[in-house]
């Protein structure tokens, strides 16, 4: 493999991840976010400055997944305040609070970002291997959560949370368990990518990734975690293929996003899905 | 000391519309009470603030002696209560099964950490197959919620509450909507429960069942209880006929 497919298959990687984790709050349980591109920066930054202070790899990437995590359900707990629809405007809010002070902090090494952070000890295709067998992790926990009584009641509270409510669900710690867990794999992918770029600054954690992230899971379809999967490789892919994309992310993605929620609001997997069911059809 | 639910005083305003009035209500076990009142008495709200769906402005809410006012609604159904809404809300992209599957697994979905380590729903299902079958929903238990036509949506709405195996079940105006027949089926289902020993409130504008199933009528009249007894008692009672002034409803009940 060459380095540079290395590389490409480390990104895709954690766009898996980040995807993925996205869908569990926003697919599975409604509570649709655009600021998860501050979980996965606060990841990183925890994960960085943890990995510069004790050289050790796996202490800084669950440093980066609790506090991913942290800021993750202090976010919950707003979600708890406000309506759907508002919730997306505060994420946004948070995104660019997040990126607003990381770029002003000295000890985060404001607009030059850290640059110091030390290898991982695994070389660049360990590396790869351990983001996609992370990528894989996150997979296979979100395909058991959907099956659990979890995922069958977080889908009752992205439905309806008063309904869900009169059938003796705690609403506000199924949203805070749905944070909780969506931000800590967001803020490992996050250390993950500390340790595959070794250099980190705020811009890879702004708003741009947070769209570019829901676009995924919408496009992938709300809630199917394979299509979420899928839509992150090919998204993440794409703009590798057609350069000129590259300069019009937000642009692209966003179109993208508004279009898949006016014409499918299923998704790919949505889309997949009537068709084997017309194919199935006499 | 012996009731199961007790209102005590509540009142609760809307900007101007003050729907509840130091309403009081005390239910003693097993009791069928009938709560009717003119549209727009305060019966949904009254029950809206039994479940916690509301909080009173002043007043108390208390089951089994026990002050809930301050409790979630969640934990309200969990020590006994249940409620179906006027207004139906269904999970409509869940199957009709899955609707009463979740109710029925309230055991389950205590904690977000407990439930994640449970996968298995089949005595669930079993449960909520036989209560489908009760309410006379038995053979629409694969179909999307949303493809059920009103009467059937308010069938699964009592059949998520029994899943809830209440010993209080609150009902607003579960046979609006059916026909004739359907309502009579439905005030018999109910009536089955009750005489299980689930104690029912039933806030229903359909006079004729609530005359035939209840032991006991409260009337609600802007925002107040205007009077409580037996069915024959209250509804020669003169205030009854005053609140109702208009609303044609006595009339009908008396035919
Ligand atoms: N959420 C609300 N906001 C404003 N007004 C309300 C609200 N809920 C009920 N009301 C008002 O309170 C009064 C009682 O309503 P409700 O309890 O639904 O009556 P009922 O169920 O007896 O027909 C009505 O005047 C209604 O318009
Ligand atoms: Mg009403």
């Amino acid at each position: 493999m060459s380095a540079y497919e290395i590389s490409l298959l480390s990104v895709v990687g954690i766009n898996v991840i980040l995807a993925v984790s996205l869908n569990l709050i926003s697919g599975f349980c409604g509570q649709i976010s655009l600021g998860h591109g501050a979980f996965y920066g606060a990841g990183a930054y925890a994960a960085a400055l943890t990995a510069v202070a004790t050289h050790n790899l796996v202490l800084a990437l669950v440093a980066g997944a609790v506090v991913g995590s942290l800021l993750g359900i202090i976010v919950g707990f707003a979600s708890l305040r406000v309506r759907s629809d508002f919730l997306a405007v505060t994420t946004i809010g948070v995104n660019f609070l997040f990126t607003g002070f990381v770029r002003k902090q000295s000890w985060l090494g404001g607009e030059m970002g850290i640059s110091s952070i030390p290898p991982s000890g695994l070389g660049a295709t360990g590396n790869m291997v351990l983001i996609l067998a992370c990528a894989l992790i996150t997979i296979a926990l979100s395909l058991y959560i959907n099956k659990s009584w979890m995922g069958f009641t977080f889908r009752a509270v992205g439905e309806d949370e008063d309904a869900a409510a009169t059938l003796a669900v705690n609403v506000a710690s199924y949203k805070l368990a749905a944070f909780g867990i969506g931000t800590a794999l967001a803020g490992l992918a996050g250390g993950l990518y500390a340790y595959f770029t070794q250099f980190i600054t705020a811009d890879a954690f702004d708003f741009v990734v947070s769209v570019m992230l829901l676009a995924m899971v919408v496009i992938g379809g709300i809630g199917s975690t394979w299509g979420v999967a899928v839509a992150a490789v090919v998204l993440t892919l794409l703009p590798e293929a057609i350069r000129f994309l590259n300069d019009y992310r937000l642009l692209v993605f966003g179109g993208l996003l508004v279009l898949m929620i006016r014409l499918a609001p299923g998704g790919m997997a949505g889309l997949f899905k009537q068709l084997v069911w017309r194919s199935a059809k006499p | 000391m012996s009731a199961v639910l007790a209102v005590q005083a509540a009142s609760i305003r809307f900007g101007g519309v003050q729907a509840l009035q130091e309403a009081s209500l005390r239910v003693e076990p097993g009791e069928f009470v009938g709560l009717i009142g003119p549209n727009g008495a305060g019966k949904t709200t009254l029950l809206r603030v039994i479940t916690g769906i509301l909080r009173p402005d002043t007043g108390h809410v208390l089951l089994r002696g026990a002050d809930v006012t301050h409790q979630s609604t969640a934990a309200r159904v969990r020590q006994g209560l249940a409620l179906t809404h006027q207004i139906v809300r269904p999970f409509r992209s869940m199957t009709v099964l899955d609707n009463v599957v979740l109710a029925a697994g309230y055991h389950r979905t205590s904690g977000p950490l407990h439930a994640l380590f449970n996968v298995s729903r089949g005595s669930e299902t079993e449960r909520a197959m036989a209560i489908l079958g009760k309410v006379g929903l038995g053979g629409s238990e694969r179909k999307l919620a949303d493809a059920l036509p009103l009467g059937q949506l308010k069938r699964l709405e009592l059949a998520r509450a029994l899943a809830l195996e209440p010993s209080v079940l609150l009902l607003d105006e579960p046979l609006a909507g059916l026909n004739h027949t359907e309502a009579l089926q439905q005030a018999d289902t109910i009536a089955a429960v009750n005489a299980e020993s689930t104690t029912v409130i039933l806030v229903e504008h359909n006079l004729e069942q609530v005359m035939r199933v209840c032991r006991r009528i409260a009337v609600l009249n802007a925002g107040a209880i205007v009077s409580d007894g037996a069915p024959a008692q209250v509804m020669a009672d003169p205030i009854v006929r005053e609140a109702y002034v208009g609303d044609g409803v006595v009339a009908h009940a008396d035919a």
